[in-house]
């Protein structure tokens, strides 16, 4: 045996390093503990912490243990090995476009045949795109146009208590819904956000003359940037706040959008009371509400 | 020989006699890897995900996909007698009643974190190192779209409690989609099943997120390391490594038993961050109603880019035409879908984008050291810049509570930032690369040096010279053995892995690239 060949023989073998075999087995007693550890917690009730402890134990033991094994106990090498060009040979690459182009050579000439195929196809694939789409859902026809808040709808609170004009006090607010849809999921679209700044008329923008009854407003409480609720009413700059991308807008101009990424005030909603002291709108939003989408203009 | 080797030896014939995998199972067993720890990156992905599936099985068990509302009754006291959907009560039921269920919802949740940083970072050291190049494509297009699919799936699950702010992420989303030109209402409407919110998008995300994405991340998954395999993984330039061999461990048994032991010590550490740190405690959340709203609240890392492009987005939209009649590009489409459309498309595109500058189609399988391609790693540097700008502006509110500023200026300063900092990041990063380019002695290990002092107090100077081993890097003795016993297989002669000579250039010969010494 030549000497290279000795070398060899002797890489190949097991590498023996005593403490090393002693660290493995303490990891892997570790892990048993761990594992009983989680058994008897598991049994008695439970407790996150202590599952998530006797867990980081059983998996950590198992996995140092075998990862130590793997390194230190076995040979390492280096080894060579060589890699070949993904590239075929080139009479692979010969037979293979030869393949190829017979099958299309035999097709080929039935050039009508191939493109009614495709047409059938391409037929197919579109009719059957309707299942799948339309059967999902609606069109959305002019459902983004308009919300549940007609002429006269009293304002009631999401547990359906109507409101009063002397239910705020000034610097006060709540969020309304038209009454009868209070309960429904079209709430999610009808949210109005009543804020009353003063207790006289207001009059946020020329043509609203009217709409603010006793110095309440009211605007819709979808964000026209992405939807959410715009929930937040600072009385010191009669600001209201979206909190989820910090869009601001001021109330006293008509929920003009003034700062973040809003790019259209919030709807005001007009209002006024009736001889009994209730809120009602005077019509529906004169636009849609909430975020943009390509059905509308500005 | 011990009987564990005679049984182990008896069921590979038996396999052998049925499906023939001998060959298949030398060569496996023989496999070389390439050893660094940056190839351990993908692995924590990988499985990440098979943690996932464990886990997300068992919260399948108890988890109910509906928006169905009803009056809760179970063991958390403050939201008793609320109205709560199926989807939220059965998440607190499985936070507090199922034994081991918070555990394993947090295992999930913060497997999924793991998951996603995981192929970030996988992501990142492949670009930095062009691991991307050719024959490796298609693998960079297959790992892109798990990145895709991981984020949505993510997403997907992140929102299927029903608590406020995930309910308020799939408000979100339903503008994000409602935005889209031409098709959005109808694709919105589609998916939800109505207007939003329905009734319909729990069950739905449900059935997306454990079955449909899974199926494609698994499969995915698959081909991603079946090709990985047939390719053999690249290799950091060294001693006796080329461009046409593999220097490193046997698959068998050191590289399974590491690997196999890095699944261990992956989920152990995962385990640890379930049990003792706290994620997405929704019962402090509430359940999702449409008109309340959650103040300071960021979504999961992952979707923070997105967060912060709305965020920092101008008040602006495409407008043509009055209200009715007109058209619109609403706001949010422009940071929300064209910003991650532009982004993944350039991701999926990279690798022939370099290949137009480089005109190179060579096949590269060791890996490029970041700092001998200034270019490249500036351009990375500069956009990873960009993404985390956007990171950081999803916590405009959070920034301004903590730095006592105004919202106002922290928004400027990020739209600000977000185009200068790419910009400086990348220049200075090209510059610290160029005047690196510069050391002559770079790259190389340090020479010691031996300081004498003779009796008369003067000082000589000697350098050590490194007693590098210029031992031969040799094959498995299976394989030398297998080959002599069947003959040349026509694959040509090992090419030398120990290393001649010092330069880079393409020996035509040979058609091998030789690497510079490390």
């Amino acid at each position: 045996m030549s000497e290279a060949q000795l070398s060899e023989e002797a890489e190949h073998q097991e590498i023996h390093r005593p403490l090393m075999e002693k660290v493995v087995a303490i990891c892997f007693i570790v892990s048993v503990i761990g594992t009983i550890g989680l058994g008897v917690t598991y049994w008695v009730g439970g407790q996150p912490q202590v599952e998530g402890g006797f867990l980081f134990l059983a998996l950590g033991g198992l996995g140092v243990g075998i990862v130590a094994w793997g390194k230190y106990l076995v040979p390492q090498g280096p080894y060579v090995q060589e890699r070949h060009e993904m590239k075929s040979a080139p009479e692979d690459i010969e037979a293979m476009h030869a393949s190829l182009s017979r099958g299309l050579g035999q097709m080929g000439r039935r050039k009508f045949l191939l493109r009614l195929l495709g047409g059938a196809v391409g037929v197919f694939g579109i009719i059957n795109l309707f299942p799948f789409l339309r059967s999902l859902g609606p069109v959305p026809g002019k459902s983004l146009f308009v919300t549940n808040w007609k002429h006269g709808s009293e304002l009631v609170t999401a547990d359906g208590r109507v409101v009063l004009a002397s239910d705020l006090e000034v610097g006060g607010v709540m969020t309304v819904f038209p009454k009868g849809y209070e309960g429904e999921p079209t709430n999610a679209i009808d949210q109005v956000i009543l804020v009353r700044p003063a207790d006289y008329n207001l009059v946020t923008r020329p043509g609203r003359e009217t709409w603010g009854p006793e110095g309440y407003l009211a605007f819709s409480k979808v964000c026209t940037h992405a939807g959410c609720p715009v929930g937040l009413y600072q009385e010191l700059t009669q600001q209201l706040l979206c909190p989820c991308h910090q869009s601001l807008f001021d109330v006293l101009t008509g929920a003009t959008n003034v700062f973040g990424p809003a790019p259209r005030p919030l709807p005001q909603l007009p209002l006024y009371i009736d001889s009994n002291g209730v809120l009602r709108s005077q019509s529906g939003f004169n636009e849609p509400i909430g975020p943009g989408f390509w059905e509308r203009g500005a | 020989m011990s009987t564990l080797e005679e049984r182990a030896v008896e069921a590979a014939d038996f396999a052998d006699e049925r499906l023939g995998v001998a060959k298949f199972a030398r060569n496996s067993f023989n496999k070389i890897f390439p050893d660094h720890w940056s190839f351990m990156l993908g692995e924590i992905a990988m499985y990440s995900f098979v943690i996932l599936i464990f886990t997300g099985v068992f919260l399948t068990f108890f988890y109910v996909p509906s928006s169905h509302l009803i009056t809760y009754h179970g063991s958390y006291a403050p939201l008793r007698g609320q109205k709560v959907s199926e989807a939220y009560a059965s998440t607190l039921n499985i936070s507090f009643n199922v034994r081991a269920g918070l555990v394993m919802r947090q295992i999930h949740h913060w497997a999924a974190d793991v998951f996603i940083a995981a192929i970030v970072v996988h992501l990142l050291r492949i670009f930095f190192t062009g691991a991307y190049r050719k024959p490796r494509e298609l693998n960079w297009i297959i790992g892109s779209s798990l990145l895709i699919l991981s984020i949505v799936n993510g997403f997907i699950g992140y929102s299927l409690p029903d608590d406020l702010i995930s309910g308020t992420g799939i408000r979100i989303a339903f503008s994000i989609i409602l935005s889209i030109p031409v098709i959005g209402s109808y694709l919105a409407f589609f998916i939800f099943g109505s207007n939003f919110p329905g009734t319909s998008i729990i069950p739905r995300f449900f059935i997306l997120h454990v079955l449909i994405l899974p199926a494609i991340i698994a499969g995915l998954i698959g081909a991603h390391l079946a090709i990985m395999w047939h390719q053999k993984h690249t290799q950091y330039p060294g001693r006796g490594r080329t461009n046409r061999n593999v220097v490193g461990i046997p698959f068998w048994p050191a590289y399974a038993l590491q690997a196999g032991g890095f699944f261990f010590i992956t989920s152990a550490v995962i385990a640890a961050l379930g049990g003792f740190v706290q994620i997405n405690p929704i019962w402090l959340y509430g359940p999702y109603i449409p008109y309340k709203v959650s103040y300071a609240v960021q979504p999961d890392w992952y979707m923070g880019w997105l967060d912060g492009a709305l965020r920092l987005m101008p008040s602006w939209e495409a407008v043509f035409g009055p209200t009715y009649g007109g058209h619109m590009i609403p706001n949010v489409f422009f940071p929300a879908v064209l910003l991650p459309g532009i982004t993944f498309g350039l991701i999926f595109a990279w690798p022939w984008i370099e290949r137009r500058f480089t005109k190179d189609n060579q096949e590269h399988n060791i890996c490029d050291r970041p700092r001998e391609h200034p270019v490249r790693t500036s351009v990375g540097v500069g956009v990873l810049m960009f993404y985390i700008v956007l990171f950081l502006a999803s916590a405009t509110d959070v920034l301004a509570n903590t730095f006592e500023t105004s919202l106002n200026l922290v928004l400027w300063t990020l739209r600000i930032m977000l185009f200068v900092l790419p910009l400086v990041a990348g220049l200075v990063t090209y510059l610290l690369l160029r005047e690196i380019a510069q050391i002559p002695t770079i790259g190389e290990p340090k020479v010691p040096v031996e300081i004498r002092r003779d009796v008369d107090g003067s000082f000589a100077f000697a350098e050590l010279s490194i007693h590098e081993t210029d031992e031969e890097i040799l094959e498995l003795p299976e394989e030398v053995a297998y080959r002599s016993l069947v003959g040349s297989n026509g694959g040509g002669q090992l090419h030398h892995a120990t290393h001649q000579g010092n330069s880079d250039d393409v020996s035509e010969e040979h058609g091998v690239f030789e690497v510079p010494r490390d």
